[in-house]
């Protein structure tokens, strides 16, 4: 008998995607589809989203899953809480698995606070007595007290999100998965949840904390593993996971500027994105050319909006055109500029991702382009390292003394 | 502490019983949950409770009783339907509300884990509800109209359970198949209204034509009318073979519900 909290061998998830126009969702199709064609069978194309992954984890860590878009982290989360079946493999699971995957699933709106506690700790596998014994602790942690019984619709969503986070907080399973829903509340909830998130991993019991965002990560987890492409390409320290996921970005990079490798219905692509100085100093203005193919299908104007990440991931600034009120029209190719006045970037690498978007997400291109940004100074004095090392962008600032 | 092995499902996998026990919970606060929703926001309330049956073994009466005149085997028309339509609502519902369950719940079902099982079953607490309420106002009936039915009525909960059996192996079956095909949405209603109409309940077996007496022979609902009459109206009692022959169809039917559900559970998380 093994004595970790998880271990996982050859785990493989694969869907099955019809090929061609056959995949039918009606049983009158799916029956003449048959008689006409008794013999064939239906052409499928294998894509699997977990590929062969295997590992152990021991009691008591906190393991951060990290990878790129689309690289199987959540689907890994859903087959250890067993939310989906593994096509082949097998999980084997110390202890009782308490999932986050998203806040507030399980919720109903006509229910009060108080019924909804019940429903929403039943589903996350408590049973009555366990609820009754942490019901005031979970009333307590959500501060929604004077409101257990008012109907959940006439919350405000910050009281929502709290009190379905403080549900799923008190769970009392040995193990815990979390799906980057750390990013909901306000910063002091925020504070206060990964404070609890913390206290679990030290109290012996396994986290699994699945993000985009290695700050957190970083703060959170005692290691880390790296998807790629559905395989387990590192399992170990967080800083290791990291290193490996900003080396490997380069070949991600390559494979993103095949349109076809990338998200989005498509229905408009990006054909071009690019920073027009590939090295700069902080107090630069960056400039991002853009050209998005036109299609006269595509009805109402779109908008475009650009991310710019640093090395690790994190979302440094959105400039969503939605804010300045730019809109394009699709029916012809559109030739653009985004210009970000100052920003006074940290030295070091930074990548930029561009969306376009309408109702629906046209076309997500990550890391459509790199820049560096220079290790000098924009201040005027010369200060030792640890008078620029925190906070993650510089900034134009000046200190007044009053006389 | 005894570890979770999960593998690849295989065709033919029965639920983990213990499991289902474990997650008790979730059956009743679904069961909760459907009937405060029902009622909370209505003006009358769980009045509604009483009504629905009232009107339409009301309209029954009207139709058939008065109408068409059906015979009811010697007892008022309206007792007769209501008797009927006790056991049909029961049976009606249940099917009903769990063939729809899982879809209504699919933001659940593809994010959380735990026994799907429960979301269809969970249709009986609120059906339960309904039929408890509908009972008391039958024994009301009975005792205004001075029928006394003997020692059968209490096999009365005897029923109810064969009932629910025989539902929920159907909704429960229903609930799986519409998470990929939604045709039985549409196609589960009409077969009902057929069942309702081709089972004696608005009518007494005896007017059924003796060339298409064997149809009503080989329905398992016509048994379990007969013998709901028979034990709350005191009416003829039913041929033994189908005293055998109902439980045995109820608990082939239950059981086949539930390997269906478990055949199409495993693709559930990936086809919602």
């Amino acid at each position: 008998m093994r004595d970790t909290a998880i271990t996982v061998e050859h785990l493989t998830k694969s869907y099955r995607i019809v090929d061609g126009a056959s995949h039918t969702n009606r049983v009158s199709e799916a029956v003449m589809e048959r008689m006409r064609h008794p013999l064939r069978r239906s052409r499928y194309t294998t894509f699997s989203a977990i590929d062969d992954v295997s590992f152990d984890i021991p009691w008591g860590e906190a393991v951060g899953i990290i990878g790129r878009n689309g690289a199987g982290k959540s689907t890994l989360l859903k087959l250890l809480t067993r939310v989906a079946a593994p096509t082949s493999g097998l999980i084997d699971l110390g202890g009782r698995v308490g999932s986050l995957l998203e806040v507030g699933t399980g919720f109903h709106p006509e229910l009060t606070g108080r019924e909804n506690i019940y429903l929403n700790g039943s589903l996350l596998g408590m049973t009555r007595r366990e609820i009754k014994r942490r019901f005031d602790d979970i009333v307590e942690f959500s501060g929604v007290a004077k409101f257990l019984d008012t109907q959940v619709k006439r919350y405000s969503s910050g009281m929502y999100v709290r009190l379905a986070f403080s549900v799923a907080a008190h769970l009392e399973t040995e193990i815990l998965a979390i799906d980057e829903v750390l990013a909901v509340g306000d910063a002091e909830f925020q504070a206060k949840s990964l404070a609890m998130m913390r206290e679990v991993a030290q109290s012996g019991r396994t986290v699994l904390y699945v993000s985009h965002q290695a700050q957190t990560v970083t703060s959170l987890c005692t290691s880390a593993m790296f998807l790629e492409q559905g395989r387990l390409s590192y399992y170990g320290d967080v800083d290791g996971a990291l290193t490996r996921y900003r080396d490997t970005f380069e070949s991600f990079q390559v494979a993103q500027r095949e349109a076809s490798n990338r998200p989005g219905t498509g229905a408009l692509r990006l054909t071009r994105v690019a920073v027009t100085e590939q090295t700069q100093d902080p107090i630069d203005d960056t400039v991002i050319e853009f050209e998005v193919g036109g299609n006269r299908a595509v009805v109402g104007k779109y908008f475009v909006s650009c991310h710019i990440n640093d090395a690790d991931g994190n979302t440094i600034v959105q400039c969503d055109s939605r804010s300045t009120g730019a809109w394009f029209d699709p029916s012809e190719t559109q030739r653009g500029a985004l210009s970000i006045k100052a920003l006074w970037l940290k030295p070091g690498r930074y990548t930029v991702d561009m969306f376009v978007c309408q109702s629906g997400i046209f076309d997500v291109w990550e890391g459509a382009d790199v820049f560096e940004v220079l290790p000098s100074s924009p201040y005027p004095e010369l200060a030792s390292d640890d008078a620029m090392s925190h906070g993650v962008v510089l900034a134009d600032f000046q200190y007044g003394v009053e006389s | 502490m005894s570890r979770l092995i999960i593998r690849p499902p295989g065709r033919f996998n029965l639920p983990r019983w213990r499991e289902l026990w474990d997650a008790r919970e979730v059956l009743y606060r679904f069961g909760i949950r459907d009937i405060v929703l029902r009622y909370r926001q209505t003006a009358i309330g769980v009045a509604w409770v009483i009504l629905q049956p009232l009107m339409s073994a009301g309209i029954f009466s009207i139709v058939f009783g008065g109408v068409a005149k059906l015979p009811s085997g010697g007892v008022p028309y309206f007792v007769f339907s209501f008797a009927g339509m006790l056991a049909w609502n029961a049976f009606n519902n249940v099917v009903n509300r769990a063939s729809t369950s899982l879809v209504a719940n699919q933001a659940l079902v593809s994010k959380v884990f735990f026994p799907r099982l429960l979301v269809p079953l969970s249709a009986v607490i609120s059906v339960i509800l309904d039929f408890a309420v509908a009972l008391v106002m039958f024994v009301i009936l009975l005792i205004i109209f001075g029928i006394n039915p003997g020692w059968p009525v209490l096999l009365t909960p005897v029923w109810l359970l064969l009932t629910l059996m025989l539902a929920c192996g159907i909704g429960v079956a229903a609930s799986a198949i519409t998470v990929k095909y939604r045709d039985v949405t549409y196609l589960l209603p009409w077969v009902l209204q057929i069942l309702l109409y081709a089972t004696p309940i608005a009518y007494a077996l005896d007017a059924v034509p003796q060339q298409i007496r064997w149809v009503f022979d080989i329905n398992p609902l016509t048994w379990l009318m007969e013998f709901v009459r028979w034990s709350t109206l005191g009416q003829e009692a039913p041929p033994l073979w189908q005293l055998i022959a109902l439980p045995v169809s109820a608990i082939v039917v239950f059981f086949g519900g539930i390997l269906i559900f478990q055949r199409y559970e495993r693709g559930f998380a990936d086809v919602i």
